[in-house]
């Protein structure tokens, strides 16, 4: 294979996982190549980076793919310690000793946050502890979840976070900075795992599996943990986008009716005659929100993303008033105070939900019966209603009348699924018979999120 | 430097040196994208959140290579008038009236549409240029999506047509650097044109460099105290975290109060100085167990 093969290859993958990269990129990294030489592989990888990858969200997917097309090493490399060192002290390639001189190293590099060392070890773990052996000659595998199950992650994750509160580190600190540290050194195990398999195989066929869409494209529903904290992040630059978008387009279509006063006023200066038109600005108008969310497990992380962003645009709605249910209704508005920070809201949003719930299975028919009975002034005429949830009532009664009256009662009104489309009317899923009456619309990630938060304010 | 006016940077390493020079430390990438900008004659497009140097290194660059800036400033509502060119109205009408009335209108017309009516604006004045130029397009999210179609005429020529005198090629391509906050997403057009750039908090260790080359009588202990809590600082979710500029201006501020060491007391008298929100402030209290 050559080494435009591989370019080729690369390039390929790059578009296959939704990077959009153009032939003249495709040129300019050659050009670039060209001149800066193969002789380092950094400068490869950022030459690489400058010419193709033109949004800060494609980086990850970017060194991902890079990792498997232009490896750092092959097979375990030339490192030392895997050979030389642990040889040299008579210690086994696998068993408790050497599992034991392992975690000791491993706990070290961590504590230090010692990048270079931490890739090291990884490579180590992953030949080490995660060889799984084939059914024969040359079809062994490498899984980085037996690595890291092996080195039992959580026992050193707490011994880290122990030696950082030592270090003057406050006790939630210390444990979100080593978590952080451990998922971390898990990425760069799983990472190692991937390479190897890409040797073996080929990488197109790890690529198109491995490599995670970008955190606008992730499914709310598939969302890991380290994801939610990646998602919140994105929360109040998101906001900031779009009230730069909402504002920019306001301005646009800024003119309103002709001021007859005003042009009769100007005509003076010409003699009577209305060369130049005036135009009344228009009056800026606000949607007033009613939102109610299901809070119930599976989809609460959507509700809440969509809660926050909303309240962050808050100035581009007239009245925002929120509630969530489980099977009972609780009204959450007076959580969200202007400027108050995003985690405190979200870790208050979290604990309001008991309150949201009775016996704790969702139950649509009753939340919207309660609504009715308990806060049906909160819609009128100006307002819109927004419903988010997956439409899975548990079988009970849908209390189809009640929704219907809600959505006469508002201006417009809309729902919002976080599930696939395909998934609709599954089970206990009603999506068809809601969606009869209020018009439901797919919303499964921050892409299709901030779309329509855009077109409601 | 009359060598140096001669051409951008010859290598990356050159390129960190130089820039290191002239008070920019860069990093890796920073270095490598801005050869490449010179070798390929691509214009940059640095992204990143608000003071991370972006503004800074087009303006290292131009140091660096002894090159003259031009810098057009965006902002919503610019139009080619205030970016390209204009012809200057009123001076024409005074030509006209000045005029006798001997003079035909062939002439006339000849007359008022030449280079001395001509007000060249930073696109068209970048253009012209025969000496180095750093062409610096600042905040290019904060235009309107027309103006993004007319600065892709710009780069990917580097030529421009006035009706009445003809098409203006350059003669010297100038280094073109685009800053952006990315508040709106660019064209994908525009995109394809340019080289990336983001630039992103340093680590630990390049901050207090840059920290101690901007704030010259710092103490080493302090810088590095410093840059420990602003790290722990970017860690938290904050609304807004301290960029490189507050580190500056904190370190600034210390050594203004002679304070010679960062200790609890000291970090929540000047919190201010690096927390622009009430809220983040409230958070970093808690969080850094700071009492108030």
């Amino acid at each position: 294979m050559t080494l435009l093969d591989r370019h080729i290859e690369f390039l390929d993958a790059l578009r296959g996982a939704g990077l959009p990269v153009s032939l003249s990129e495709g040129l300019d990294a050659v050009t670039a190549l060209g001149l800066i030489g193969w002789t380092d592989r950094q400068q490869v990888k950022e030459a690489y980076a400058a010419t193709l990858v033109k949004r800060a969200n494609q980086r990850a997917t970017f060194d991902g793919l890079f990792e498997l097309y232009f490896p750092r090493m092959v097979g375990s490399g030339m490192t030392p310690s895997l050979t030389g060192e642990a040889a040299a002290a008579g210690v086994a390639k696998d068993g408790p000793e050497a599992l034991e001189e392992f975690s000791s190293r491993l706990a070290e590099a961590l504590e230090a946050d010692d990048v270079e060392m931490l890739r090291q070890l990884a490579a180590e773990a992953v030949a080490r502890f995660g060889a799984m052996p084939g059914r024969g000659p040359g079809l062994s595998s490498w899984s980085s979840y037996t690595a890291l199950r092996r080195l039992s992650t959580d026992e050193l994750t707490a011994r880290l976070i122990e030696g950082l509160q030592q270090g003057g580190w406050t006790e939630e600190e210390a444990a979100r900075v080593g978590t952080r540290r451990m998922d971390r050194f898990a990425g760069l195990v799983e990472a190692d795992a991937r390479r190897r398999i890409a040797e073996e195989k080929g990488p197109e066929q790890i690529a198109k599996i491995a490599v995670r869409p970008t955190i606008e494209k992730l499914d709310f529903l598939h969302a890991r943990r380290a994801d939610l904290e990646a998602l919140r992040r994105e929360i109040y630059p998101l906001a900031r986008r779009l009230a730069t978008r909402l504002t920019q387009e306001h301005h646009a279509r800024r003119r309103g009716a002709v001021d007859l006063r005003r042009t009769l006023r100007s005509s003076m200066s010409t003699g009577g005659v209305p060369v130049d038109l005036r135009f009344r600005p228009k009056r800026p108008h606000r949607t007033e929100l009613v939102i109610l969310c299901d809070v119930s497990g599976s989809v609460s992380n959507f509700a809440t993303f969509t809660l926050m962003l909303v309240f962050a645009l808050r100035e581009q709605f007239g009245k925002v008033r929120a509630f969530t249910f489980v099977d009972e209704i609780h009204e959450v508005t007076s959580y969200f105070k202007p400027g108050a920070d995003l985690v405190d809201t979200m870790t208050e949003l979290t604990k309001a939900t008991e309150h949201a719930a009775r016996m704790g299975r969702t139950n649509y028919g009753r939340a919207f019966s309660l609504f009715q009975e308990r806060h049906a002034d909160a819609l009128g005429p100006k307002s819109s209603l927004l419903i988010l949830g997956d439409a899975r009532s548990n079988y009970s009664d849908l209390a189809v009348d009640s929704l219907r009256a809600m959505a006469d009662a508002a201006r417009h009104s809309h729902w919002l699924n976080p599930e696939v489309r395909t998934q609709w009317d599954t089970g206990d899923s009603e999506a068809t018979r809601y969606g009869s009456i209020i018009d439901m619309r797919e919303c499964r990630n921050l892409t299709q999120l901030s779309e329509f938060v855009h077109d409601l304010a | 430097m009359p060598s140096r006016t001669s051409s951008w940077f010859s290598s990356p390493a050159e390129a960190v040196t130089r820039l290191g020079d002239v008070g920019y430390l860069a990093d890796d990438s920073t270095a490598l994208t801005s050869y490449l900008a010179g070798a390929l004659e691509k214009p940059v497009l640095i992204e990143g959140p608000a003071g991370v140097g972006k503004t800074e290194l087009a303006k290292a660059i131009t140091r660096a290579t002894g090159a003259e800036l031009v810098r057009l400033q965006c902002y919503e509502g610019l139009d080619e008038a205030r970016a390209l060119y204009e012809w200057n109205y009123k001076k024409q009408l005074l030509r006209i009236q000045a005029a006798n009335d001997g003079q035909a209108w062939e002439e006339t017309h000849d007359d008022i549409f030449s280079e001395e009516f001509l007000l060249t604006r930073p696109l068209l004045t970048a253009i012209r240029r025969e000496e180095p130029t750093v062409l610096l397009i600042d905040e290019v999210d904060k235009t309107d999506v027309e103006v993004e179609g007319l600065l892709l005429e710009v780069l990917s020529d580097f030529q421009v047509t006035i009706p009445e005198l003809g098409t203006m090629t350059s003669t010297r391509r100038p280094l073109v650097v685009l800053t952006s906050n990315a508040t709106r997403e660019l064209s994908e057009a525009l995109k394809r044109r340019c080289l990336y750039l983001h630039l992103d908090y340093p680590d630990a260790d390049r901050e207090r460099e840059i920290v101690l080359s901007q704030v010259p009588g710092l103490d080493d202990k302090v810088a590095r105290q410093l840059v420990s809590v602003v790290g722990r600082l970017r860690e938290l979710e904050l609304k807004k975290a301290p960029s490189i500029a507050e580190s500056v201006d904190w370190a600034r501020t210390l050594i203004a109060l002679e304070i010679t060491d960062l200790s609890d007391k000291a970090v929540a008298d000047t919190l201010g100085v690096v927390l622009k929100h009430s809220s983040d402030v409230d958070r970093a209290v808690r969080e850094l167990r700071l009492k108030r």
